[in-house]
């Protein structure tokens, strides 16, 4: 495996939040620590920080990744890495491939041209004889163990209740045991305010609701990347501020390297060390928030922020 | 001619073990076709073209050619190449190999109507195929299917009279039976017109229950 060339800006090295959270070295090797052992505040009592995804995160690269459907190239030779930790929020008019991004790092769509690396991995890619081939099953699945995806219709599974919608993964794919499973998701759903609709289907909860659940099935989980899919776009005014908060406490308390796609700027804002400007799949402007949305070099950053907030 | 009472009386014992013949074909056929069209379904999404187009032309086959051959092809052709079945069992796998191809073509669109979010979920949660269709894409698929089916299981079951081309002792077989004997049909015939009515009606008030436990999607 040919290590990333650290000129480059290896996704570990990427500069991007130092990890201050986390002062105490045994907790980064400990995966599960429990949240007091992390030197984490507790806000809400000690069950939601000790449901949350803990350890370290990798960072994420894009390497002149190209996207096609049919003739249309939706992603072309896009470059930009992530920092391990680094809570980025993408923006841009629909189309411009945003959304295809998350897609691509959740194996949803298939790469066409280019490296996308996890770490110090290459997603799409694997090493058979020195040489760099397309990935096998295995390959895809061992890789997407570290990703989790939030997707703007939920997608919760309507055959099941809320408790098996967050355990199935665990208890199928993380080998955990049942009991294990069950009390992790207990852990969740307190965090998302929803620990008495353990029984409830999803038909029988509002929008917010589900997504919350979804969001509690994500991180059951255990994933170090996030990617949140306009996760309020389909929901109710009343409702999107419930999980905006859920989604900012989330990054509070975690050091979950972390996507966003959005339409929602105030959220961007508190959300985000970085906003990142699309348009016809390439980056065409990129910064902390407070310059994206304060001060705009670009014109059609410009153009879009008063398209969107006019709304 | 006059509707005979005594008559009837006297023949409905053996329209009635006519009958449990009728019903036990149906629902041991059904049997097969529920099994058996799921396995077409899931073997034509292998992964072999070739394969796939193999699977959908033995159905297509199947499907397209009337019951009685088929009948016929199993229970006199068959025992020629060393196959020899009994004619009841016969009828059955002929009635269940027959509507496979039609469940399976159910259980395709069932299979079509899962919401591409819910694979997406799938993949994002990482579950292996087997557990992708178990626990999450079958359970959705026959949920939605479960009425169409339903009509499936009525519609064999008057199609199960053709089984007396095969000397299945069922109810047509057998109402034919006692008409031969005293040259009077009038009873019998109308009385197995009214026996398929009773047990048709009484089927499809399971299949509108069953339908309605589970349509709450």
């Amino acid at each position: 495996m040919p290590p990333i060339d650290p000129a480059a800006g290896s996704p570990g090295g990427v500069g991007g939040r130092p990890p201050s959270e986390n002062t105490d070295p045994a907790a980064e090797d400990a995966p599960k620590a429990p949240a007091d052992a992390a030197g984490v505040s507790t806000e809400k009592g000690g069950a939601p920080e000790a449901a949350l995804p803990r350890g370290e995160a990798p960072g994420i690269r894009f390497e002149k990744v190209v996207k096609r459907f049919g003739h249309n190239v939706v992603l072309r030779e896009l470059d930009f890495s992530v920092a391990p930790g680094e809570r980025v929020t993408l923006i841009g008019p629909s189309g411009s491939g945003k959304t295809t991004i998350l897609r691509l790092l959740m194996t949803l769509e298939k790469l066409d041209d280019g490296l996308i690396w996890i770490g110090d991995e290459t997603l799409w890619h694997m090493e058979r004889g020195g040489k760099r081939v397309p990935a096998g099953q295995k390959h895809l699945h061992e890789m997407r163990k570290q990703v989790g995806m939030v997707f703007q219709q939920f997608n919760l599974f309507p055959n099941m209740n809320v408790l098996r919608n967050l355990t199935e993964g665990p208890v199928r794919v993380l080998g955990l045991s049942r009991d294990e499973a069950v009390e992790r998701a207990r852990g969740l759903l307190d965090m998302v305010g929803l620990a008495d609709k353990e029984n409830a289907h999803p038909t029988q909860l509002s929008g917010g609701q589900q997504q919350r659940v979804a969001i509690a099935r994500a991180l059951a989980m255990q994933p170090r990347v996030l990617l949140l899919d306009e996760v309020t776009s389909a929901l109710d005014p009343e409702l999107v501020v419930g999980v905006q908060d859920l989604l900012r406490d989330i990054a509070r308390q975690s050091d979950i390297t972390l996507l966003c796609v959005t339409h929602e700027m105030t959220f961007a804002k508190d959300i985000s060390d970085r906003v990142l400007m699309f348009d016809q799949g390439q980056i065409v402007e990129e910064g902390p928030p407070e310059q994206i949305f304060g001060e705009p070099s670009e014109q059609r950053t410009r153009d879009f922020l008063q398209a969107v907030l006019a709304t | 001619m006059d509707w005979d009472w005594q008559y009837s009386g006297d023949i409905l014992p053996d329209l009635l073990d006519g009958l449990r013949y009728t019903v036990i074909a149906t629902l041991a056929g059904y049997v097969i076709a529920l099994v058996l069209g799921l396995v077409w379904t899931l073997l034509r999404r292998s992964p072999s073209r070739v394969f796939n187009q193999a699977i959908r032309w033995i159905t297509e086959f199947i499907r397209s050619t009337p019951l009685i051959p088929q009948l016929y092809f199993v229970f006199f052709v068959l025992p020629a190449w060393g196959i020899t079945i009994g004619s009841l069992t016969a009828g059955i796998i002929t009635l269940g190999v027959h509507y496979s191809t039609y469940t399976a073509e159910v259980y395709r669109a069932g299979i079509a109507d899962v919401p591409k979010g819910q694979w997406e979920a799938c993949t994002a949660l990482n579950l292996p195929r087997s557990r992708v269709w178990l626990d999450v894409v079958l359970p959705q698929a026959i949920r939605r299917v479960i009425p169409t089916l339903g009509n499936y299981l009525i519609a064999m079951f008057k199609d199960s009279p053709m089984l007396l081309a095969i000397n299945v002792a069922e109810l047509l077989f057998s109402a034919y039976q006692v008409g031969a004997k005293s040259l009077q049909f009038l009873e019998p015939i109308t009385m197995v017109g009214l026996l398929f009515v009773v047990v048709s009606v009484i089927s499809s008030i399971l299949v509108r229950r069953l339908e309605r436990r589970y349509a709450t999607n």
